[in-house]
């Protein structure tokens, strides 16, 4: 726990001194990438732990900023709206999860499956240009999106946030689940959970109900994504059926495959380094982005295919490993050089 | 032969895969505190027969009953749930995990965390695992990793216990020593193990069951089997001839 919290610590610190150093449009940005994090968060607790390849994670990311702008148009509130954002992605889980593994979908399947509910989404979402589809007071927009109300205090819905005040959600929430999800890992549930992703069979046969353990992962990697949606349509103004693109599926993939499964913190690192690459790749237009981010995943599964952070781990234990080693290699040679010394007096004598 | 009440029994048990009949209507009874090997050649169909009973197959028709209670339309991990331990044939282990916390994996399953944490303990000394308690299992010695998902079957306290070619890839010492423990488990549950090395089966065994295409062919002490001609024939006929 000791490393969770210092990486809690140094999100703190990043918080209180962001919005100090950089200007205002930096924040906004920020924003985005948090929220993006929360997403690749996610991603990391399911797939990186449970070992559920989920492809459409963006599903329950754009459910949750779909939910949110049309609850918050609705009722005028954001705590609420946010709280129906996490409950419906949650509950779309759910029904989803049932189905894929109480009908003990596998793993390829699976990933088809929930890649093509997010395409699903992404086309039905588009089609709702109409002024017929609305719910309340919402208009859909279809792919022109609807626009976000933007968060308020929970006790005056008349005080709009600041960016910079989002900005402080935003990590903190990020902060918070980054926590809660360590901690998670490290109970009796989670490490169940661990175990069904090493070998399914023999969970089963210690008298685990893998199917629900599995389905109740999924539902909390769905309420971590919805909330990333919610501060995502939050960061950006709007939402858009973009959000359930295959482009951001595949993205939310590879930010896991780079910053490495089986750990919290690599894929939200991939996540921010990925984004702020893209961002900067968007102001050059000699190579093509996705030309680049292709590249970086081959490069990735062949030559890193832990991701950066286990192999970065690895690496240091190894080094340590190594000094522990020489240290020791060091205290024999002087011991060997002393008697030698010793043997020479004697000889002398 | 002591009979007390049965713990297993199937009924007409059949399972096909497509044309070929790996097990044909087997009617087998286990009663408790028994400890009964299962033989027989290659493809007989006695490990076929052992997945039925532990729900890795679902058996084409037939039924299963476990202490009445009927466990044909069941879950693997609900037949777990009934208290019966599982070995499998090729070693089913946690590979991405240490020694230590597979077994904990087990025992965790049935009690709270203290009381996990010093049934773990005790089962590591017990099986002698302290040496490779934090290793990863993924980089043990097959016979090591057999040994570690015996620990997993002995920590849940089973009273039915189901192992499929235990001393698979195990050396004399270790299979020795396992032969050991069987019987030491033997005193508090009724045992079922599928064996192909009849060195092993000498070692532990009470009672036999041998199987032939699919059936049930005899059942008896090893002595009788052993010396009986049909039976020599179709699985120990190779080497006395």
């Amino acid at each position: 726990m000791r490393g969770t919290f210092t990486i809690a610590a140094l999100g703190v610190l990043f918080m209180v001194l962001a919005p100090s150093v950089l200007e205002l449009f930096a924040i906004i940005n920020l924003t985005t990438a948090i929220a993006l994090a929360m997403l690749a968060l996610s991603l990391a607790l399911i797939w990186g732990y449970g070992g559920i390849l989920c492809f459409g994670q963006t599903a329950f990311f754009g459910v949750g900023a779909y939910a949110y702008t049309v609850a918050a148009i609705n009722t005028g509130d954001a705590a609420t709206a946010i709280l129906i954002a996490v409950v419906v992605a949650v509950v779309f889980a759910a029904v989803l999860g049932y189905f894929m593994f109480y009908g003990r979908i596998s793993d390829v399947y699976l990933a088809v499956i929930t890649l093509t509910v997010s395409l699903i989404l992404y086309s039905l979402i588009r089609r709702t240009s109409g002024p017929e589809y609305k719910i309340g007071d919402a208009l859909l927009g279809g792919f022109n999106g609807v626009t976000s109300p933007p968060l308020n205090l929970p006790w005056d819905r008349t005080f709009l946030l600041f960016p910079e005040h989002v900005f402080y959600v935003a990590m903190a929430l990020l902060i918070i689940v980054y926590v809660f999800t360590a901690w998670l890992v490290r109970t009796k549930f989670g490490r169940v959970i661990v175990s069904i992703k090493e070998n399914e069979l023999r969970a089963e046969l210690l008298g685990y109900d893998i199917r629900h353990y599995k389905l109740f992962i999924f539902m909390i990697g769905a309420a971590i994504a919805g909330l990333g949606g919610v501060l995502f349509c939050n960061g950006v103004g709007r939402v858009t059926p973009d959000v359930f693109s295959l482009y951001n599926s595949a993205l939310t993939i590879i930010w896991v495959i780079v910053g490495g499964r089986g750990t919290l913190i690599g894929p939200m690192l991939g996540a921010f380094g990925i984004f702020y690459l893209v961002s900067a790749l968007g102001t050059q237009s000699t190579i093509n982005n996705n030309l680049i981010l292709g590249f970086i995943l081959i490069v990735f599964v062949l030559a890193i295919p832990k991701g950066l952070v286990p192999t970065v781990g690895d690496w240091m234990i190894v080094r340590k490993e190594r000094r522990i080693q020489q240290a020791r290699e060091r205290r024999v040679r002087t011991k060997r050089t002393r008697s030698s010394a010793r043997v020479t007096e004697v000889g002398n004598e | 032969m002591s009979k007390g009440e049965i713990v297993l029994e199937t009924r007409n048990l059949s399972m096909h895969f497509g044309g070929v009949q790996a097990v044909d209507s087997v009617n087998f009874t286990l009663w408790e505190n028994e400890l009964r090997c299962l033989i027989g050649p290659n493809g007989a169909g006695k490990s076929t027969f052992f997945k039925c009973l532990t729900k890795q197959l679902r058996p084409t028709s037939g039924e299963i009953m476990i202490r009445n209670v009927q466990v044909t339309g069941l879950q693997p991990h609900e037949v777990a749930s009934l208290g019966v331990g599982i070995k499998t044939q090729v070693p089913s282990v946690f590979d991405g995990l240490s020694t230590q916390e597979n077994i904990w994996l087990s025992a965790r399953r049935w009690h709270d965390a203290m009381q996990a944490h010093r049934l773990t303990s005790e089962t590591l000394e017990r099986l002698e695992l302290g040496r490779i308690r934090d290793k990863i299992v993924g980089r043990l010695a097959h016979g090591e990793r057999q040994w570690v998902e015996l620990g997993m079957v002995v920590v849940s306290e089973p009273w039915l216990v189901l192992l499929d070619e235990p001393t698979a890839g195990m050396t004399y010492e270790e299979t020795v020593r396992t032969a050991d423990l069987i019987r030491v488990m033997n005193e508090t549950a009724t045992l079922i193990v599928v064996e192909h090395d009849m060195q092993f089966i000498r070692m532990i065994s009470k009672s036999v069951t041998l199987f032939h295409e699919g059936k049930i062919l005899m059942e008896d002490t090893l002595e009788k089997i052993s010396s009986d001609p049909l039976a020599r024939e179709i699985y120990l006929g190779h080497r006395s001839n």
